[in-house]
């Protein structure tokens, strides 16, 4: 599981999307993303098979149902490679600026 | 309806290695926030997670134990009363060899929709996967998963 299958999976915005999916509603198959997504089943099938490889996404068996995960391990071990424990604290005040700043501007 | 998450980590290390350090209180110290587990490691055990203050955070049993391969919890939150009002959750800790590395998948759920428990543990694990994952390939834990975390 390297660094570059993970920042290859994120550099795409679909993939990205599919993690935001899961992230709102964790554990849908395969069905269930496509759902959500315009794209064909074999195309989403193909996005999910590469965040899989990348670690980013856990898959489990239910029953006759697979089942997809957001799995945040590897982004986490990007953020703890830069990202130095005490800056986190400021690092979070800023984003929650951000983020309040942004969505008052809507 | 249930919360659930599921987080996977490759680790470059033996599946026994692995799992004295997910039972060991010298090594969980290091790595899980200054805190230790309290257990016998037999099937039905009573098992705790314990704050280096002693004070208890987490509590329930062993449900399933089969070194190094799989360990099952309940487990329930003992200092936030809005979470041990959910009772007990079930942590699954599953090691597979895969080539020179040990898969280590944590699975976390109750049967509850919306659980603030799920939600609670799902932000500790990663930091502290991560932090076991540096301990083993490199010798040391990542700086601050061994800063000790009280109740407070």
């Amino acid at each position: 599981m390297n660094m570059d299958a993970a920042f290859k999976a994120l550099a795409d915005p679909t993939r990205r999307g599919i993690l935001d999916n899961l992230r709102a509603r964790n554990g849908q198959t395969l069905g269930e993303l496509c759902e959500r997504i315009s794209m064909t089943r074999q195309a989403v099938a193909k996005h999910l098979a590469i965040l899989e490889a990348a670690n980013l996404v856990a898959a489990q068996k239910q029953g006759r149902e697979k089942l997809h995960y957001l799995n945040p391990v590897p982004i986490n071990e990007i953020a703890e490679r830069w990202i130095v424990k005490f800056e986190r604290g400021r690092l979070r005040a800023l984003s929650d600026l951000k983020n309040k700043l942004e969505r008052e501007g809507q | 309806m249930s919360s659930k998450f599921v987080y996977v980590t490759y680790i470059r290390t033996t599946p026994e290695k692995l799992w004295e350090a997910l039972i060991r209180p010298e090594f969980t110290r290091s790595y899980w926030y200054g805190m230790r587990q309290d257990c016998d490691w037999q099937s039905g055990s009573p098992w705790q997670l314990v704050f280096s203050d002693n004070s208890v955070a987490d509590a329930g049993k062993v449900l399933e134990i089969d070194p190094p391969r799989r360990l099952v919890l309940s487990w329930r939150n003992e200092f936030r009363p809005e979470l041990k009002t959910e009772g007990h959750s079930r942590a699954t800790l599953e090691l597979e060899p895969n080539g020179d590395t040990v898969k280590l998948t944590v699975t976390h759920e109750i049967d509850q929709d919306g659980s603030k428990l799920i939600e609670a543990v799902s932000g500790g694990w990663p930091l502290v996967l991560s932090s076991l994952k540096s301990l083993l390939e490199t010798g040391k834990a990542l700086p601050g998963s061994d800063r000790r975390r009280t109740k407070a």
